[in-house]
């Protein structure tokens, strides 16, 4: 479905991506996990065409969408929704049109069914009710569950989320992956997530991969993923709670000594 | 230190040129878009309310005072030869051909297209412009085209408005308070304003139209990811936009003239 050939990317002189090969199976939640400013979103960013690789090929269902122009790339991308960071939500609309936005841009379909389509969807992520207001009116979390209504509603393929649960506190966190992999049993899309959320998304997803130092070091089954060897990837998952770091940094002195 | 300073210019003289490039593609983009279906007829309306009849009081008020002022300034400098009877003609001339496109110009600069940059900006920021990609609605589409469509349009009415407005400030000072003969500052103007004064005004102020809306959007919509970088670009596009309208004033009198 989606396929990163040897991506490389370069940004303001500094190479972000060093090539990147990555194949995102079908249907199933991959989270890619890396350190903070390590060309996650920019990963993702080239696998909807808002960014083009300095170097290599994204494959979307064998297209490679590098090379497209913005009206077959537009094409490519009906099969696409996004969950932005800070949800992206046009602030001059209310929730309502927001979700009911790409449904007037991009179906004909008559204004009551938008409006059944709408609620319905808000329903489903938990903000029946709350179509009046505008973003500025909502929680973060309130904000992330339009987004995620937004990017629900034209029924995607493949939803692409950009640390979804940041800014959010541990138990608002778990509602909204909750709430992903809610919807994603439901509707069937394939997602794609990046997130730092360790240990919480090897119990969300079915796949993880790890970018590191601009190339995929790991990928595979959660289960399988924590048995990694890899050094860097080891240092990045063993991080756990505060007493752990402290007790490891202990023990490394120890062998040290 | 000669190279380098040599090696400074050469980087900064590109870097003109290359921001020049970039803005004119902007612009030729912008125009090509404007022309594409689907056409976005209540994004056009709304921005002419935006642009015009937000800017309304403003006009007014700078129209009355200029006129006003040249009112008082005209009858002294006149009555020193005998010719405040020509008031009413030198107020006219000055406000339709100079006054009144150029001051419409920079008032609306200095409300409505200050107000774009940031709008545009902050979209930009909060990755808004981004999600209308991965929706398939292009940017420059459905956010600049009625933009600086709705601004060609508007920028000559407002400076009718400016006119009859300016006019009549000359005619209450002029008239009513240094007691100038009505029928002289109407017989004065009407002799000497020709039809070319009158459609070159229009003319200017439906080119700086383009440039305010052009300039101001270009860079909002290429700010750098910051609320300073937004600050920056708010100021650079008032102070380009205000500068590059007398300067294109001049030459579109030396054509006209």
């Amino acid at each position: 479905m989606i396929r990163l050939v040897g991506v490389e990317k370069t940004l303001g002189g500094q190479p972000v991506l060093k090539g990147v090969n990555l194949a995102v199976p079908r249907g199933k939640v991959t989270t890619v996990i890396g350190k903070s400013g390590g060309g996650k979103s920019v990963l993702l960013k080239h696998m909807i065409g808002l960014l083009r690789p300095t170097r290599g090929q994204v494959l979307v269902d064998g297209t490679d969408i590098a090379k497209l122009g913005s009206h077959d790339l537009n094409e490519v991308r009906k099969k696409f929704a996004m969950l932005f960071q800070g949800a992206a939500l046009f602030d001059s609309l209310t929730v309502f049109e927001n979700v009911a936005f790409p449904l007037r841009e991009k179906t004909k379909l008559k204004e009551a069914e938008i409006e059944r389509r709408v609620l319905a969807m808000l329903e489903a992520v938990g903000l029946t009710g709350m179509g009046h207001k505008f973003p500025a009116e909502l929680s973060g979390g309130m904000r992330k569950r339009a987004g995620l209504a937004r990017a629900l509603v034209m029924g995607p393929e493949i939803i692409l989320f950009d640390e979804p649960t940041t800014g959010l506190d541990p138990l608002l966190a778990r509602t909204i992956h909750d709430l992903i992999i809610e919807t994603q049993r439901r509707f069937g899309f394939t997602a794609i997530m990046v997130s730092h959320e360790i240990p919480e998304i090897f119990q969300i997803s079915d796949y993880v991969a790890m970018l590191l130092d601009g190339v995929i070091a790991e990928m595979a089954p959660p289960e399988e993923f924590q048995r990694t060897r890899h050094p860097g990837v080891r240092e990045f998952i063993d991080v756990g709670p505060r007493f752990s770091t402290i007790s490891s940094g202990a023990s490394r002195e120890t062998q040290q000594l | 230190m000669v190279v380098a300073a040599v090696t400074g210019v050469g980087r900064n003289t590109l870097w003109i040129v290359g921001e020049m490039g970039r803005m004119m593609m902007f612009l030729i983009s912008t125009v090509a878009w404007m022309v594409r279906p689907p056409f976005r007829f209540m994004q056009v309306l709304r921005q002419v309310h935006f642009i015009g009849v937000k800017s309304l009081f403003v006009i007014v008020l700078t129209g009355a005072f200029t006129g006003m002022v040249l009112g008082l300034q005209g009858y002294y400098s006149l009555r020193k030869f005998g010719a405040e009877g020509w008031l009413g003609s030198a107020v006219a001339l000055s406000i339709i051909r100079e006054l009144g496109p150029v001051l419409s110009a920079l008032m609306v600069t200095g409300r409505a297209g200050s107000a774009m940059t940031a709008e545009i900006g902050i979209m930009r920021i909060t990755e808004q412009i981004d999600a209308l990609d991965t929706m398939a609605v292009n940017p420059m589409q459905f956010l600049i085209a009625p933009k600086v469509l709705a601004s060609v349009l508007i920028m000559p009415m407002l400076c009718s408005i400016f006119d009859i407005i300016g006019i009549y400030g000359g005619y209450l000072v002029g008239v009513e308070l240094l007691g100038v003969s009505s029928g002289a500052y109407t017989n004065s103007m009407e002799s000497s304003v020709e039809w070319k004064d009158v459609y070159g005004g229009f003319l200017k102020a439906l080119s700086f139209g383009v440039i305010v809306s052009w300039i101001c959007t270009y860079k909002g919509y290429n700010t750098t990811m910051s609320a300073e970088g937004l600050g920056t670009a708010t100021t650079e596009a008032v102070v380009l936009s205000s500068v590059l309208i007398l300067i294109w004033d001049y030459f579109v009198t030396s054509v006209l003239m």
